[in-house]
């Protein structure tokens, strides 16, 4: 029977949760890693079992984890993030010169064949790629060094390489997107990159339409249509149709265009999914009430979801990682919340239920949908 | 052997119960039972000092014979008691959280 595993990260170690197809009865298999924060793990398209977990603390470092069996073991793998060359400087908040120096792994993204093969998205941003697993790692200097990168500044939770997207059906297009530099997207498996940031504007930046030195927050695509890229920036929800030429602003009749994270429906490319926070200083649904919005039409027409969701004195945010979707036939849709719970709807957004209520702060969450 | 004592969380990772031993060749020295460490335990490298740098984390501390040794050269000897292995080497991590 078919079964779902979601994975999710919190600020004190990872959960496991399963269920089976209908979606109702949860196993909630945790903490791993307890007491240090799990930014991402994901599992690999190739292979369900094997997942990778990006774990750290301020004390002790960045360490990476990985499971060939769905979760229940763990190994630690290579950890060695080394820059390519001399990295030199990005802009540190006030302008001046800043070394770039790696805190931690924010995003992993398991290649969509070889489940071998896994990229990390670091801070300060950099991407790295690893061919045998995990166990070492390489950066992939092109993106870094393509010619912005001294300019590149960073957002409030640093200067992050967060978001990673494969073209499924281009093997040698990517796309990543750093807080607070913008989107980039490589034509050639990583070798060379080039901002997509045409069409976005930021109106707290000097120049508001500039090349690079967007916040951009999180990007997601549809596999079936890999050019359609939906994009929650720090303000604005913005779609482009050709990966990222130009973009254009979608955010429609939202309550507030400011949020964190954005999904696509597994069934309708142009179903989208948001959660509108109040404002950049505060991290909260608008009115306390906890609304997921979600769009049929591709953007700018959006409803608002609230069945089975907190309607009054609601003040948790949902981060750029934290929401997912599994591929049942009735798609389901997950997030965690800075509150520590994680909402799962069944029915494409329809209504919602807590998996779990009390976990630490969630910072990301993952789903497999299981054969 | 030079007894260790690691953090909670390190032992963890390491799955070791309680303080471990590690043989050092030559005079026992910060760098040199470091290194040792991480050999015998290579889940370790990077959680004491970074990958790259070597330098030690903000976070952890080293104490021997109750002396702080958090500051010291990479090459300074250890105290007789530790390589006598009468008295362990303390890496520790600063206490934090309220």
């Amino acid at each position: 029977m078919s079964g779902v595993r979601v994975l999710v990260g919190t600020r004190k170690g990872a959960f496991v949760l399963t269920s089976d197809g209908k979606r109702e009865r949860w196993n909630v298999d945790g903490p791993h890693f307890g007491g240090w924060e799990i930014y991402h793990l994901k599992g690999s398209p190739a292979d369900p079992n094997r997942l990778y977990v990006s774990q750290s603390t301020g004390w002790f470092g960045q360490l990476i984890q990985r499971s060939d069996d769905g979760g229940k073991t763990w190994t630690p793998v290579g950890n060695k993030f080394e820059y390519d060359g001399v990295p030199g400087t990005h802009q540190w908040y006030d302008g001046t010169p800043h070394p770039w120096k790696f805190a931690r792994v924010w995003h992993l993204e398991p290649s969509l064949t070889d489940p071998d093969i896994v990229y990390a998205g670091v801070e300060d941003a950099a991407l790295f790629r690893s061919t045998d697993g995990a166990q070492t790692w390489k950066e992939l200097p092109g993106l870094r060094e393509h010619g912005t990168g001294s300019g590149w500044q960073p957002g409030a939770g640093g200067l992050c390489l967060h978001t990673i997207i494969l073209d499924p059906k281009n093997p040698n297009r990517m796309f990543i997107a750093i807080s607070a530099a913008g989107a980039f997207r490589t034509d050639d498996g990583g070798k060379t990159w080039r901002p997509i940031n045409q069409g976005l504007r930021s109106d707290n930046i000097p120049d508001p339409t500039a090349e690079v030195g967007h916040c951009v927050h999180h990007v997601a695509m549809h596999p079936s249509r890999p050019d359609a890229l939906f994009m929650q920036k720090h303000w604005d929800v913005m779609r482009t149709d050709n990966a990222g030429d130009s973009w254009r602003e979608v955010s429609g009749n939202l309550p507030t265009d400011f949020g964190f994270t954005i999904d696509v429906h597994a069934h309708e490319p142009e179903t989208i999914y948001v959660v509108p926070i109040k404002s950049d200083s505060e991290h909260f649904p608008p009115d306390g009430k906890l609304r997921v919005y979600r769009s049929r039409t591709g953007g700018n027409e959006w409803e608002p979801l609230t069945k089975g969701l907190p309607q009054r004195d609601c003040y948790v945010n949902v981060l750029r990682d934290a929401m997912a979707v599994d591929s049942l036939d009735s798609c389901g849709i997950y997030f965690g919340t800075t509150g520590g719970q994680v909402y799962a709807s069944p029915d494409a957004g329809e209504s919602w239920n807590p998996i779990v209520r009390d976990l630490p702060a969630v910072l990301s969450v993952e789903v497999q949908t299981l054969a | 052997m030079i007894r260790v004592v690691i953090p909670a969380h390190l032992r963890t990772l390491a799955r070791v119960g309680g303080e471990v031993s590690v043989d050092v060749v030559g005079e026992p020295t910060l760098l040199s039972v470091l290194d040792a460490l991480e050999a015998q335990y290579p889940m370790l490298r990077g959680t004491i000092r970074d990958q790259v740098t070597q330098e030690r984390r903000p976070f952890v501390r080293f104490f021997a014979c109750a002396e702080d040794y958090s500051h010291e050269p990479a090459n300074t000897p250890l105290p007789a008691a530790v390589v006598a292995g009468t008295e362990p080497f303390l890496i520790v991590g600063a206490m934090a959280g309220g």
